[in-house]
């Protein structure tokens, strides 16, 4: 399997994540690869991250036996404080999100489409958790990066003309990061921003069914 | 006026009723109001409704009151941490409303500000924005969504002057607070009751004007994902799934 | 966070600008950067405020040096300076019942395009207001206020911009830090970070895009 797997692994898509970052940044990181991108922050570069369940400046993990459960991040995991740290309401959280407050998410998908349509929280038929924040930040954030694997289990193009599933949010995506590569959704389609290593531009085209300018 | 009751089955009797609408904070399982949970499984209260984020973990939180089948319907942003809330969901035993996460907390807010709905762009061109009214602002699109208020609030906070202001610890006052203001009668647990005047004023999170009965009690406080580092240089994590 | 100046901070404010200003009859008002933008001479301002004070106290001072062509607050009862612009059409005054104005730089700050209210139904101040039927009762969709500036005062801040502020002089301050596009606090101290307990700051500093210098200290 792994051998099939082209271009960037989890952690080299998730550094690639953090270059996106910008000093001084409030930044909302999804679960999966996203939460990944913590450990990437490039050296003076100070994002404060974000928790839609109440919290800004999320520390590290604890260290074992200090893990505190009035303490956990959007992901239910056990986190830490920072000297900077911040705790609200979750009515203020989205607030604050909705608001625009947050300069980007960093969010998984399913599916992406040319339009910067996202797909990431439900399967029709299958077992459906809900789309807890996804929505609210999608709407409301100053930029929307997807990462994920371009294509499914299936071989199958998850970068599609239009998205197959229910939408998280319409013409939502700035900016779509692969195992393959970086895309950006601009008018009339997507375009090419950088390859993954070893990944020729054919092999990038071939993968994606939407459209590719240029 | 005397808030504090010995139990929590003291400060909800009278107050529970078939086929109520309930707002219960919490976010995972952390700050949920395990003792008026306990309270509401022994009395046996039956076809609820329940507004709450998540709907807890098989044999936890909210997931109690799934096990004896009182819940008839939950309106939550995420749920499925637990095989038999998938079970009733997928039976047609239990009926589910996804809101997404920040449109709850609102309609919850909302209710308990008097606001019966508000318009939010969240969910616009999705399957949420199906059936509710489209209005443009400054030539963008919300959707109107209606605030919640509730038959009761089940929350739990750290401490609770006599008066009943409250301060929330940490991450654990996520949807405590919104879902306290949105109930016609709240109910919160705290971890201590102190005397008034012990709290500073300055930095009370819920005014005791939206709270009407208080219990003091321990809380098991279960951690949903327990995740660590070493303490030798490792900043990646261990995830242990309890 | 850089501090600057109440100088620096009234040349954020251009002339023409839609502005909050927090307070509450002056109390709780950033009274460093409003006597800064008396100095500068601003003009045509717009200000969305809870009120405009007495004459020569908070938002009084902008009214009293010709700062100000629009209002929208929720009382001028208690500035005759605002009254006799207001009769003599040097001054716009848009009045808003106060916890209509409270929700709607709520809902400003918030992203939502607007709430519903049974606030101000057949009344004047339902005038202009679209009137929508939710579960067969009436109510004005009050559409949400943002600016381009907001003006406020806290009690301490800390280096990230986290504010808390003390007693009755919290009022609009932080409907306001969420509501405008550059958010300008004052505070009375600043401490290092780590000295506000998390769990008691009120503003989060993601809101704050610029911190005035400590006060000086006579």
């Amino acid at each position: 399997m792994a051998a099939e797997i082209k271009g960037w692994d989890r952690n080299r898509m998730a550094a690639r994540a953090a270059q996106e970052l910008q000093d001084g940044w409030y930044v909302n990181l999804g679960i999966g690869i996203p939460t990944l991108v913590a450990n990437y922050i490039p050296e003076g570069v100070h994002v404060t991250l974000q928790s839609e369940n109440g919290m800004l400046g999320i520390g590290p993990f604890p260290y074992e036996g200090e893990e505190d459960p009035d303490l956990i991040n959007a992901g239910k995991q056990t986190v830490t404080e920072l000297p900077q740290t911040a705790y609200f309401d979750s009515a203020e959280s989205f607030a604050m999100i909705r608001g625009g407050k947050i300069a980007m998410a960093i969010l998984g998908a399913m599916e992406v489409a040319e339009n910067g349509d996202l797909a990431n929280w439900m399967i029709p038929g299958k077992l459906v958790k809900g789309m807890g924040g996804a929505m609210d930040l999608v709407a409301g954030v100053g930029r929307v990066v997807v990462v994920m694997d371009h294509t499914s289990k299936h071989g199958e193009s998850k970068v599609l003309k239009s998205c197959t599933l229910p939408l998280t949010g319409q013409a939502v995506v700035n900016r779509i990061i692969t195992n393959l590569g970086v895309l950006d959704v601009v008018p009339g389609g997507l375009k090419i921003v950088e390859l993954a290593d070893g990944v020729s531009e054919d092999e990038l085209r071939a993968a994606t069914e939407a459209t590719i300018l240029g | 006026m005397n808030k504090q009751y010995d139990s929590a089955d003291a400060a909800l009797d009278g107050v529970l009723r078939d086929g109520m609408l309930i707002a219960a904070g919490g976010f995972g399982l952390c700050g949920i109001p395990e003792l008026a949970i306990e309270a509401i499984l022994k009395a046996g209260t039956r076809e609820l409704t329940i507004a709450s984020n998540n709907c807890g973990v098989d044999g936890f939180g909210l997931g109690k009151l799934l096990d004896s089948r009182q819940i008839r319907k939950m309106i939550s942003s995420y749920v499925g941490e637990n095989a038999e809330f998938m079970r009733q969901y997928l039976s047609g035993e239990l009926e589910l409303e996804f809101n997404p996460q920040g449109t709850l907390a609102e309609r919850m807010r909302a209710g308990g500000a008097g606001i019966p709905g508000f318009y939010t762009k969240t969910g616009v061109g999705t399957v949420i924005a199906e059936g509710k009214e489209h209005h443009d602002f400054d030539g963008e699109t919300y959707i109107l969504e209606r605030g919640i208020v509730a038959d009761l609030a089940i929350v739990k906070g750290w401490k609770a002057d006599e008066s009943g202001n409250v301060v929330f610890r940490k991450t654990a006052r996520n949807f405590n607070v919104p879902a306290a203001k949105c109930g016609r009668v709240c109910v919160c647990e705290v971890e201590e009751i102190v005397p008034t005047g012990s709290l500073d004023p300055d930095a009370i999170h819920l005014p005791g004007i939206y709270v009407h009965r208080l219990i003091q009690g321990q809380h098991e406080k279960r951690i949903e994902q327990r995740t660590t580092r070493s303490r030798v240089s490792d900043t990646t994590g261990k995830k242990e799934t309890v | 966070m850089r501090t600057i100046s109440p100088a620096a901070s009234a040349e954020l404010v251009p002339d023409g600008a839609v502005v909050m200003i927090g307070g509450f009859m002056g109390v709780g008002s950033p009274h460093r950067t409003i006597a800064a933008l008396v100095a500068r001479q601003a003009r045509d301002l717009t200000v969305i405020a809870n009120d405009t004070a007495r004459p020569g106290v908070g938002i009084g001072k902008l009214i009293g040096a010709g700062c100000v062509a629009r209002a929208i607050v929720s009382h001028i009862g208690t500035n005759p300076e605002t009254q006799k612009l207001m009769l003599e059409g040097k001054l716009a005054v848009e009045l808003v019942p106060q916890g209509t104005l409270a929700e709607r730089v709520r809902a400003g700050g918030a992203g939502l395009g607007g709430v519903l209210t049974a606030t101000g139904l057949g009344t004047l101040a339902a005038e202009g207001r679209q009137v929508v039927q939710v579960g067969g009762r009436d109510f004005l969709v009050e559409p949400a206020l943002r600016a381009d500036i907001a003006l406020i005062a806290a009690r301490s801040a800390d280096y990230a911009g986290n504010l808390v502020y003390s007693l009755t002089a919290r009022n609009f301050n932080p409907l306001m830090a969420m509501a405008a596009e550059t958010v300008i606090a004052e505070a009375n101290e600043i401490v290092p970070l780590g000295v506000l307990p998390p769990d008691a700051v009120h503003t989060p500093g993601i809101l704050i895009d610029q911190l005035l210098e400590r006060p000086r200290v006579a």
